[in-house]
């Protein structure tokens, strides 16, 4: 009995250390590699090949001045990043990394997703609302609507592959994945997820979060210090649970011959990120009154369609 | 253990990292500041006006058409995982469902609801 709790605990802790670990070094990652995508070698010079730079930046991130703006509202500024960071990686705790190594397995894993991912908005909302600075407030109000327009296909997208799995456990779901990936059976539901979880997860095409050139960076102006570095965190969490949640509804989770399910599933997501990265160095960013017309007029009407014609197929082949 | 214990370890677990990470650079970092490093930066020019911040009603709108789906999608999801069982019954009853959800969608649509550019 008590052998087991001290095992369960030792795995929780181990799955967060090293998602924290896979944060940090996704970060050098996606720097280097888009250095390589634009023909520089990016940062290689802090330890061997540069892979004690994410560590020289969090040393460096904890030393810098911790301020807070003038008439800032404080309590909210300070919580905004607590929220964003808590709100993402609780939802590593249904991700099953393989058929045993996952912190717990919700029968409502998939409502649990979609609930907690949802408070990340309130992260960047509150963020930019409480820094009293204008860019900072735009940028969290679109950052806001952007999020939750996208959400909503992204949830009726995930709705098909209920429908083909029967269950909202995300281990059942990789274990009806045993013979044909989801993404042959939901082509299009794969689409969906995938635009929207980019939009959600703010990444190139649709980075009206940050804006650089019209917003100067959004609702993060006034962040600077280890508050400014735990949006960081959060911001690469989410793109490794977009990666994950990617291979867990769509590309079989930890399924595969001959290598360990481990090696599985982490090379899956690791093919997601490198496709997130790729196209974050290729695609320029959209203008602001397209993106929300392509989420409520395209997307939301396929994703409609898609739900409806693959609950008929699967009612007329049951 | 309990699943909802596991993730109650967990929670503790990250919110505890998370406010020990903000403590941290709290202490860590350097003080004092001097008052002109604090003023919002906006471009160089000095803020006209605190704290209020007025904001387009199309945010609104689609916070309202959000709130619309998004409890909806719950009912889609409990009648997702079932559908095999319920068979034609289910499909039909989906179906009138979301052809009243239909018909606010196209009112919203026609209305301009959805219309960014004004």
């Amino acid at each position: 009995m008590i052998v087991n709790i001290i095992g369960e605990l030792l795995k929780i802790i181990i799955i967060f250390s090293v998602i924290m670990g896979i944060v940090a070094y996704m970060t050098l990652m996606e720097r280097r590699f888009l250095g390589f995508f634009q023909l520089r070698l990016g940062p290689n010079r802090v330890g061997p090949g540069g892979l004690l730079q994410p560590i020289a930046d969090g040393i460096k991130l904890l030393f810098k001045e911790d301020m807070t703006v003038l008439h800032a509202r404080s309590f909210y500024f300070i919580l905004a990043p607590i929220i964003s960071f808590v709100a993402v990686l609780l939802c590593f705790a249904v991700i099953p990394f393989s058929g045993t190594m996952y912190i717990t397995d919700l029968s409502v894993a998939v409502l649990y997703l979609m609930a907690i991912s949802s408070a990340g908005v309130y992260g960047v909302l509150l963020g930019g609302w409480s820094s009293n600075n204008k860019y900072s407030t735009l940028g969290a109000y679109r950052a806001a609507a952007q999020m939750i327009s996208y959400e909503i296909p992204m949830a009726l997208a995930l709705a098909g592959v209920l429908i083909l799995s029967g269950s909202m456990s995300l281990v059942d779901i990789v274990n009806a994945q045993k013979g044909l990936w989801y993404i042959v059976m939901q082509p299009v539901g794969f689409l969906i997820f995938f635009i929207a979880v980019s939009a959600e997860t703010n990444r190139t095409p649709f980075d009206f979060l940050e804006c650089e050139n019209e917003l100067v960076a959004g609702y993060q102006t006034e962040y600077s210090s280890m508050k400014f570095g735990m949006f960081y965190m959060a911001e690469y969490a989410h793109i490794l649970l977009a990666s994950c949640l990617i291979t867990v509804f769509f590309l079989g989770g930890w399924n595969g011959p001959v290598l360990p399910a481990l090696v599985w599933f982490f090379a899956k997501v690791f093919a997601v990120f490198f496709l997130f990265v790729w196209i974050r160095a290729t695609y320029p960013r959209l203008r602001y009154d397209q993106l929300m017309a392509f989420s409520w007029k395209f997307l939301l009407p396929l994703a409609f369609l898609n739900l409806m014609i693959s609950a008929v197929l699967v009612v007329a082949l049951h | 253990m309990a699943p909802s214990l596991s993730l109650f370890v967990y929670t503790l677990l990250v919110v505890g990292t998370a406010v020990a990470i903000i403590l941290l650079s709290h202490f860590l970092g350097k003080r004092p500041l001097t008052d002109e490093k604090t003023i919002p930066y906006e471009c160089g020019m000095d803020p006209l006006d605190t704290r209020k911040h007025r904001f387009s009603i199309k945010y609104y709108i689609v916070a309202l058409l959000f709130v619309i789906f998004d409890v909806e999608i719950v009912f889609i999801y409990l009648w997702a995982i079932s559908v095999r069982d319920m068979g034609l019954f289910g499909l039909l009853e989906m179906f009138i469902f979301v052809g009243i959800l239909l018909v606010a969608f196209v009112y919203a649509w026609i209305k301009g609801g959805l219309t960014w550019e004004s």
